[in-house]
């Protein structure tokens, strides 16, 4: 610990040394410079004064490119070396005792189970789209539409009371069911439900409530599950009318209403206390080959949050100690038989190897094998986060800070096995019922923001942000860099060099917010309207700023146009790094897989030395944008549908930028 | 002489006689009883009543043998003329086990501690006198009652508990955990503890493995009264459980049991203190009805066979024992009334204990009497700023009991009282009140007959909103709303598990218009305390559940990370300082120039050079100092010798 402790001092005293000497560096470079005239000319050195200037500035623009090189390289370097840096996960909240309890499920010994039932009706939203949806939360409200009997949904949540609990907390076990057409594994995943259910409510341990939601998937699980979290945060239909027409459910379910009316079915909403926790239970449909019964844990919830890491602690440890089950997260399976990242990987273990033949205490390096399968389940863990999407219905919880994971059975379909396979699903979610309802205290011991490498493996953030602020810790020393060397050549005057940079500034804004504007007055229009309507609305910016400082630098010598492709450049790669920086704090992903291809091309934009004329490069790009862009606007789409902050990243930071380099490579030179 | 003597030896003896004859009128008494009632779902609920009375200290003097003397001082020392202590775990299922009958208004509590006084002292008094009565109750019964008395947990209502005198203080603990370190003070109140008699009954797990648990003292007293007829002092302990027999009788048959099987002990040998010691059986009139259905269809099924008003030929259950007497509940024009069956635990031994067991012999179902409404609360919104608080009550109709007094149909209303207490950290706006009827949003104040808001301050008093609203009868449902923003707390107010949330303590729900009492013909069975305690009229009160809000919480290990790091930028700032301070550039310099020119190889020679010649200067080969040269190497040698001795014996020795 201690020894910890010094080495992050000692990184720090480093750091704080590098940047003071860079930050002297530049003052010297600037005070060479700026306030060169007058400190020069007192000092009568007029001989000196050009070298002088001259040595400034190309230190320092040769200091930015060294620095941007090295950077960059490193902060790839870094991503690529996560999985090297993970770490084992742990169970860091002792509360939890994972493996004190017994498992109970003996069979199938169901009695009547004292739980209270109720129906819920559920109906698809209409799409709204709000800017800054990740930061205010899910909208509440009652919902007043007209729809036919046949379009809603309906619900079923049971509830058992925990005997001696004071009903404070509840835990919800979620089973997604298409009720029109169920399948054999839906209905696997019932029944896995059901019946630790029913083990629920005989037990006398239960110290939080139990609900059970089988939602009716008609209209997609996240929707069903949605629907049921708004009721249950906002006063429903339910809570305001006793009686309300429940067509679904009178034809459907009548003869069980009345058969179990006296036991207290109603219509009306039942709720239990703040949720504690939320399992989505689903059986997958295809089996496994393997030899082990599988489990796959989703994690990843709408804008890259992400549950406790101690609930995938738990279950992963119970699947794997308790019920021997074989755990993955989610990967991606393109990336397994790539050789140039086995040939890294093999690198890097031989690296390991030398390091540890100097010192036996350098532990480090992985084999090859386990460092591709973690690429490829840290790529996909960052795409999924990226996308800002909810990777199953236990998004819908994380909006309401419940934490809540998805686990996917998928078991050996082989009817001798089945009822071993219910005994293993069913200890393990009662395993981790039992866990959860050890926790005294909400869950926040443990990690929020962390990368998975495998089921057991993490990267916390305090790791992977090293990569992200490599990437983008060039762009502020190129933006003043090149902020320098533009007002280099002139003589002192520094109200005409920040004259261009207000309209190179409006662009981002003016671009997006007009995008946004076009996207919304227009929703129900074609993807490749939207996108032409962008287009045109990026080039009517385009205009706008070129008429702004066009004007300007038309009337002045030519060696002004060269200060102004660089001030443009100086402001791309400023709004570059200020849009990365704040998407950073809203969702890391997007920002590091954003800033990877944004960060190299915005440093790298010079304009194009043959003259073409530009209109037929205009022409020539527009039509590769429809043809390219067309499937990523679809995308787009899908993802301002689910409310992702990445949309608003992709409108408001990467669009903008990728216009104003397009803008410097068609410059003038 | 010795006739005036004895006339006045006689007059004493006649007055001492006249005396103990009062005294024999006025004297303590305990009862203890015990009603057991089936419940719905399977369980069974069962109610130990103790009672113990003594005359007032004026007449009687201050010594007692059966009284507790610590309930006596208590009262005496803080004036207390009314006080209510209930400990409870586990929830009351007001939807199964009944809202409107006497057990459950008076017995039904919130999880954890509740506790209303009302002191006979002056008004300024009052909150001293409370702040004093916790502390003295946390002691007697090893409960953390004493939280109760910063002014920020409990609070002064004015007209929903007891009497409007403004001198009672209401106070909850949601979060206290109910066990037998509790009971076992309880149980030291009783003249016979858990030695003798009913409380030989109470085994501690088979109590606590209940689904609901409830221990109560009540006490009343008027001793400090300025009316002369004064009743003394009367203490009431109640233990409400409600257990599940663990007998396994088929799916639909519900199960039968027996006080052995119940509680895993049974009665063998009354109290001898006491002077009444019975066990009730009470089944209630809509399984009263289920039977009489049932017997008709067999009466009509079989037609011949008559059947006897008698117990035995009950085609519903049958008991083990014959009960003493069987009281029956004098009931509305409609319906009969409940039937309680009397059995006494006089004639019970070690050889022959008291253990009465019920028989279902068919399967039943029927529901028990609801309250007018059902009241659920519940929180709305999300995040850690804002949220509500909705109390949602839903007409019970269905299966209702009628009104007691008759209206017209226009001019009917329902009254009903709320009263909710809300710590100072959640900021109710009283403003935002919204009330919906059937899903309508009532825009006038016209259903709230009376209100009063007293706002919380922060760190110093709670929030109250007591009101009357008045629904029409044919209300199917009503919502009510509240608006709050989240407080922040200093640091060192936050509780040990300040990351679970913060309890927001129950709503009681009143209804004034409906009371829970039984009502039996006999009047001499008013003699009988717990039956008179059920001919009480008390209104139908029902506790909503306790809330969790959770609340941002700090990181609490921040501290720590803040004291390492400002530690470190001290220890930095001021090394660095020093430094600079002792320094003597001069002296430094004049050595530096000297070492550097002594030991300068070819390389440096060269930089040196370099760098003249970039500065367009004259380069000057450094200047040497020969005198200073070998005593300086000389002890550069013996400091690295020293060094290197030192790390290898330091090698040596941890090797």
């Amino acid at each position: 610990m201690l020894k910890k402790v010094c080495a992050v001092e000692l990184i720090g005293i480093v750091c704080g040394w590098m940047w003071f000497w860079l930050i002297n560096r530049y003052r010297v470079a600037r005070l060479g410079k700026l306030d060169v005239d007058r400190r020069w000319r007192k000092l009568q050195l007029s001989s000196n004064r050009s070298r002088a200037q001259l040595f400034g500035s190309a230190f320092f623009s040769f200091l930015s490119l060294l620095v941007s090189i090295i950077c960059c390289v490193a902060g790839v370097l870094t991503l690529l070396l996560l999985p090297v840096l993970a770490k084992n996960t742990y169970i860091s909240e002792n509360a939890l005792m994972p493996s004190s309890e017994i498992p109970e499920m003996i069979g199938k010994h169901i009695i009547e189970s004292g739980g209270e039932v109720s129906y819920h009706q559920i109906q698809p939203i209409s799409d709204n789209f709000h800017p800054l949806q990740f930061f205010l939360g899910p909208a509440v409200g009652i919902v007043h539409e007209n729809y036919s009997c046949t379009s809603y949904g309906i619900n079923t949540v049971g509830i058992v009371r925990a005997p001696r609990g004071d009903g404070k907390e509840a835990i919800v076990i979620v089973t997604p069911y298409n009720s029109v057409k169920t399948t054999t594994s839906e209905a696997l995943s019932l029944r896995v439900a059901y019946s630790v259910f029913s083990l629920l409510s005989r037990v006398s341990w239960l110290a939080k409530d139990i609900i059970w939601l089988a939602a009716d998937s008609r209209h997609g699980e996240h929707a069903a599950v949605a629907a049921w979290l708004r009721d249950c945060y906002a006063l429903s239909r339910g809570d305001l009318e006793k009686n309300q027409d429940m067509c679904g459910a009178s034809s459907v379910l009548g003869h069980e209403l009345t058969s179990v009316k006296r036991n207290g079915v109603s219509n009306g909403f039942r709720r239990a206390g703040t949720t504690a926790a939320a399992l989505v239970i689903k059986v997958a449909d295809r089996s496994t080959g393997f030899e082990k019964d599988g489990l796959k844990i989703y994690a990843e919830a709408s804008n890259g949050q992400m549950p406790n890491l101690d609930l995938i602690n738990i279950v992963n440890y119970l699947a794997v100690h308790g019920q021997g089950l074989q755990v993955r997260v989610e990967k991606i399976w393109s990336l397994l038989d790539s050789w140039w990242l086995y040939s890294l990987g093999e690198l890097q273990e031989l690296l390991g190897k030398v390091a540890k033949s100097l010192n036996p205490d350098w532990k480090f390096g992985i084999p090859a094998s386990d460092y591709v399968e973690g690429c490829a389940t840290l790529a996909s863990s960052l795409y999924n986060q990226a996308l800002g999407v909810p990777t199953g219905p236990h998004g819908a919880f994380c909006d309401f800070q419940v934490d809540s994971i998805t686990l996917e059975f998928s078991p050996r379909f082989s009817s001798s096995q089945r009822v071993l396979f219910l005994l293993h699903a069913g200890r393990l979610v009662e395993g981790v019922i039992r866990s959860v309802n050890n926790l005294l205290e909400k869950f926040h011991q443990s990690f929020f923001l962390y990368l998975m490498t495998s089921p057991s493996r993490f990267v916390s953030v305090g790791i992977y942000m090293i990569a992200f602020a490599l990437l983008i810790a060039p762009l502020p020393l190129v933006a003043a860099a090149l902020f320098s060397d533009a007002s280099k050549s002139k003589s002192g005057k520094d109200d005409v060099s920040l004259e261009p940079s207000h309209p190179g500034e409006s662009i981002p804004t003016i671009t997006a917010w007009n995008w946004l504007h076009t996207a919304k007055t227009f929703p129900n229009s074609s993807p490749l309207t939207n996108l032409l309507m962008w287009i045109a609305s990026s080039l009517v910016g385009l205009l706008f700023t070129c008429a702004a400082s066009g004007s300007l630098s038309i009337s002045r010598a030519s060696q002004l146009q060269i200060r102004e492709w660089t001030l443009l450049k100086a402001v791309t790669v400023t709004a570059a790094f200020i849009g990365l920086c704040l998407m950073s704090v809203i969702n890391y992903a997007t920002a590091q897989i954003g800033a990877l291809p944004l960060v190299p091309m915005c440093l790298m934009a010079v304009p194009l030395r043959f003259h073409v004329s530009a209109k037929t490069m205009k022409a020539l790009l527009r039509g590769a944008c429809n043809i390219l862009l067309d499937d990523f606007w679809n995308w787009t789409e899908s993802l301002r549908a689910w409310n992702s902050a990445t949309y608003i990243y992709i409108c408001m930071v990467n669009l903008p930028c990728w216009v104003l380099c397009i803008r410097i490579l068609l410059h003038r030179r | 002489m010795s006739r005036l003597e004895s006339c006045l030896l006689m007059f004493l003896a006649l007055c001492s006689v006249t005396q103990s004859i009062n005294v024999e009128e006025l004297n303590e008494e305990f009862t203890e009883s015990l009603l057991l009632r089936p419940l719905p779902d399977r369980k069974v609920l069962a109610h130990f009543h103790f009672r113990s009375s003594a005359p007032p200290s004026k007449t009687y003097g201050r010594h007692h043998h059966i009284f507790p003397k610590s309930i006596y001082q208590l009262v005496h020392k803080f004036q207390v003329r009314e006080m209510e202590l209930s400990f409870t775990q586990g929830r009351w299922n007001y939807e199964r086990w009944g809202g409107f009958d006497p057990i459950s208004s008076s017995n039904a509590k919130p999880p954890g501690v509740e506790l209303w006084a009302e002191f006979d002292v002056p008004q300024d008094q009052v909150d001293e006198s409370w702040k004093n009565l916790t502390h003295a109750l946390s002691g007697l019964f090893c409960a953390s009652i004493n939280f109760l008395e910063h002014s920020t947990s409990y609070s002064a209502p004015q007209w929903s508990f007891g009497s409007a005198s403004g001198k009672l203080r209401y106070g909850t603990l949601p979060r206290e955990a109910v066990c037998t370190e509790n009971l076992t003070p309880w149980l030291k109140l009783l003249p016979c503890r858990d030695k003798a008699g009913l409380s030989l009954l109470m085994d501690r797990p088979s109590i606590y493995r209940g689904y609901y648990h409830s221990q109560r003292l009540h006490l009343k007293s008027d001793e400090f009264g300025a009316s002369e007829m004064s009743t003394g002092m009367v203490l009431e302990q109640t233990l409400t459980v409600v257990l599940r027999p663990d007998t396994f009788s088929g799916k639909a048959l519900q199960p039968s049991w027996s006080l052995s099987s119940l509680f895993g002990r049974s009665v063998s040998r009354k109290c001898s203190l006491s002077s009444s010691s019975n066990v009730y059986a009470q089944f209630e009139q809509n399984l009263l009805f289920e039977g009489d259905k049932l017997k008709e269809d067999r009466e009509a099924l079989e037609n011949a066979i008559s059947v006897g008003d008698g117990f035995e030929d009950n085609p519903l259950f049958e008991l083990s024992l014959a009960p003493k007497r069987v009281i029956k509940e004098s009931g509305n024009l409609q319906k009969a009334g409940s039937i309680l069956y009397e059995f006494s635990v006089e004639d019970s031994n070690e050889f022959k204990p008291f253990d009465l067991g019920l028989n279902w012999k068919v399967p039943v179902a029927w529901s028990c009497p609801q309250a007018p409404l059902q009241a659920s609360r519940f929180l709305l919104g999300s995040g850690n700023e804002r949220g509500a608080i909705a109390i949602s009550m839903k007409s019970t109709r269905s299966n209702n009991v009628e009104r007691t007094s008759s209206y017209d149909e226009n001019e009917c209303w329902l009254r009903v009282g709320i009263f909710q207490m809300v710590p100072w950290y959640v900021k109710v706006y009283y403003h935002t009140l919204k009330l919906f009827l059937d899903g309508e949003p009532q825009s006038s104040m016209e259903n709230i007959e009376k209100i009063l808001v007293s706002p919380s301050e922060d760190k110093v008093s709670t929030g109250v909103l007591e009101m009357i609203l008045r629904l029409p009868c044919s209300v199917n449902t009503a919502a009510l709303t509240l608006e709050f923003d989240k407080g922040f707390l200093h640091i060192d107010e936050y509780p040990p598990d300040a990351n679970q949330g913060f309890d927001i303590p129950s709503a009681v729900i009143h209804f004034a218009d409906f009371v829970a009492n039984m009502s039996f013909h006999d009047d001499s069975l008013k003699q009988v305390p717990i039956l008179s305690k059920l001919q009480e009229e008390v209104p139908v009160v029902s506790y909503t559940e306790v809330l969790l809000v959770p609340l941002t919480t700090p990181d609490f290990s921040m501290p720590y990370n803040v004291i390492t790091i400002t530690c470190t930028v001290f220890a930095l700032y001021f090394g660095s300082l020093l430094n600079a301070l002792r320094r003597r550039v001069g002296e430094e310099e004049r050595l530096l120039n000297g070492k550097g020119a002594r030991k300068a190889g070819p390389l440096t020679l060269m930089i040196s050079k370099l760098s003249a010649k970039l500065r367009g200067k004259k380069w000057e080969p450094p200047k040497q100092s020969e005198s200073g040269r070998s005593s300086s190497k000389y002890k550069l040698l013996a400091k690295v010798v020293l060094v290197a001795g030192v790390a290898a014996a330091w090698q040596f020795y941890f090797q």
